[in-house]
């Protein structure tokens, strides 16, 4: 048994989601997306309820969250600054913009800064070129980021307020 | 409403793209959704769908140009095993981002695209692939189709008929690989997105082995326009071999980026100057990718090219997803050929040695070439290099690598060797 477990509502949902497929395997990239919503990482015992719940052993589990970027096997800061430097958002400024980010974080890209409040990650392609450049923060899309922009998510940031 | 007067078209996919509310299904009935539905299922031969998408010339818009009748008819019937439909929602190609325009904005012509192409297969099973980060946009689906489903448009017996089927929306996880449709179903089997050997093609062994067709959103969202007005309303719309609208997602230095839908053989020139509101700066651009990162580059002598698949290909590019992406006389094209180049490093599923290998052997000397240490050879290796990946590997990647680095040696050979020539140590 492992240490954390999923919500009875959770577990209806991931039963509900199971019938939807062939083979329960397929649930594996839904119920990962789930148990990120709920425990804001992947930890081995999650990897390992994930596996459980769904009766597919540890190590296919495993594979899947080492492939796919999104899933994170390491906690993040509470606001999650995701900046795509691809081509479309490149050619609007976007190196600049993640430099400038960096500077008033005093980060790195791929760090969290001291307060665990921000994290930065550079991006590959959005998929929203027409509005670039582009910031994911906290999942959401905001398009044409400024400078300006970022002072403002950062000062809400650090007040607890909703980004 | 879309003309029944193929001469009047504006708009097939985008139709109603700008319509307030028109995710929700109420407002998507007042335009028309669904009403051509019940038609379909109840006087509709699957055989009689199928011709008619074979008629109509319709080709794949995720990128292939597949045509998209020929792709449903090599489904085998009578195999004892289920069919399944799967919507190509992965949307990652750089430069791309019409899909999600169309899913956020009216998903409910997805959804009514879906169903009569699973109709047409005999599909109980349907599935929409989305990229993991557009999260909104799988909610705006998933809000969508418990509508649907609330309505019986979707489930079992569809509007009474003897049609059941079911939709399901499934999230990617960040891997661009999972838009090659067979990595897309290793995906959706919960493996790693490494693509399968083809043949067999996913329409005989597709998804858990069994009949699947795989199509892109922009194609699916087409069908139910064709199958009201008809194969031969959707031909004469465009050009011969290159039927039906496109949306084309214009990135880079223009002033009004965005999605545009036009009719195929509209000229890249006025994609750019009537629709994109021009360039930044200059009147012409130093390069087009004219249909995602992993195409040829055109030069300005290509501004007029019409955009058909079969222009571009004669041009020496692709359409492929109609991603165009303009880069006028301000940007660093080595930088760029780099960012690119550390792009299909970072996606390459590694199971292929000449891409695994590769495409980090490209990015690391881009990135020496570019930080002044480069060395004389390194023009050559790069060619060699990227040549001896485009065609000895499972999918496309390694040749979606290769096409910037040699654009940028063939067309650009001075600015690399200026970078060789002005070491910096």
């Amino acid at each position: 048994m492992s240490d954390v477990q999923f919500s009875p509502q959770r577990l209806d949902e991931i039963l509900t989601l199971v019938k939807r497929y062939p083979k329960a395997q397929s649930a594996i990239l839904p119920v990962l997306h789930m148990a990120m919503e709920d425990f804001g990482h992947l930890s081995i015992p999650t990897q390992q309820l994930v596996a459980d719940t769904l009766g597919v052993r540890l190590m296919m589990v495993r594979e899947v969250v080492t492939f796919y970027t999104m899933y994170r096997e390491k906690p993040c800061g509470r606001n999650l600054l995701e900046v795509c430097t691809n081509a479309g958002c490149m050619l609007n400024g976007a190196d600049e913009l993640l430099a400038k980010l960096c500077e008033k974080l005093k980060i790195q890209p791929g760090e969290t800064t001291d307060d665990d409040m921000f994290s930065v990650i550079e991006v590959e392609c959005l998929g929203a070129c027409g509005g670039a450049p582009i910031v994911q923060i906290n999942g959401d899309y905001h398009e044409n980021v400024t400078e300006h922009h970022l002072d403002d998510v950062i000062a809400k940031g650090r007040t607890h307020d909703p980004i | 409403m879309i003309p029944s007067d193929p001469k009047k078209v504006t708009a097939i996919c985008f139709a109603n793209i700008d319509v307030p509310k028109m995710h929700t299904l109420e407002m998507a009935r007042q335009q028309g959704a669904y009403q051509f539905l019940p038609t379909v299922l109840n006087t509709f031969s699957s055989e009689h769908i199928v011709s008619e998408m074979k008629i109509s010339g319709l080709r794949g818009r995720g990128g292939a140009g597949f045509p998209t009748g020929l792709k449903w008819s090599f489904v085998p019937k009578n195999t004892g095993k289920p069919t399944y439909l799967l919507c190509n929602a992965d949307e990652g190609e750089p430069g791309t981002f019409k899909d999600r325009d169309l899913m956020r904005f009216d998903p409910h012509l997805l959804i009514e695209g879906m169903i009569m192409a699973g109709f047409a297969l005999g599909v109980k099973d349907a599935y929409i692939y989305i990229r993991g980060e557009f999260i909104h946009e799988a909610k705006r689906l998933n809000d969508a189709i418990s509508e649907a489903y609330a309505a019986n448009l979707l489930g079992d017996n569809i509007l009474g008929s003897s049609y059941s089927m079911h939709l399901t929306v499934h999230r990617g996880a960040g891997a661009y690989i999972c838009g090659e449709e067979t990595a897309l179903i290793e995906s959706l089997e919960g493996r790693p997105g490494r693509p399968r050997f083809k043949p067999p093609f996913p329409a005989v062994e597709g998804f858990f082995r069994c009949p699947t067709v795989v199509n892109n959103v922009e194609t699916l969202a087409t069908v139910p326009a064709i199958l009201e007005h008809g194969g031969e309303w959707h031909k004469a719309i465009g050009t011969p071999n290159n039927a039906g609208m496109k949306i084309f997602s214009v990135s880079g230095n223009v002033k009004k980026a965005g999605n545009y839908e036009v009719p195929l053989g509209t000229t890249m020139r006025s994609l750019i100057e009537d629709y994109a509101g021009g360039l930044q700066n200059g009147s012409v651009p130093k390069v087009i990718i004219p249909g995602g990162s992993s195409t040829p580059w055109l030069l300005a002598e290509h501004y007029d090219v019409p955009l058909t698949y079969d222009d571009l290909a004669s041009a020496g590019s692709m359409l492929g997803s109609g991603a165009v992406i303009i880069i006028d006389e301000t940007a660093d094209l080595i930088a760029l050929t780099r960012r690119l180049a550390h792009f299909y490093a970072h996606e390459s599923c590694g199971q292929c040695t000449p891409c695994r290998e590769g495409t980090g052997w490209l990015e690391r000397i881009l990135t020496r070439i570019e930080s002044g240490q480069g060395k004389q050879e390194d023009i050559r290796t790069l060619e060699d290099a990227a040549k001896h990946m485009a065609g000895r590997t499972i999918c496309a990647l390694a040749d979606g690598a290769a096409a910037p680095i040699l654009s940028l040696l063939e067309h650009f050979p001075e600015l690399v060797e200026q970078a060789i020539a002005e070491k910096t140590s």
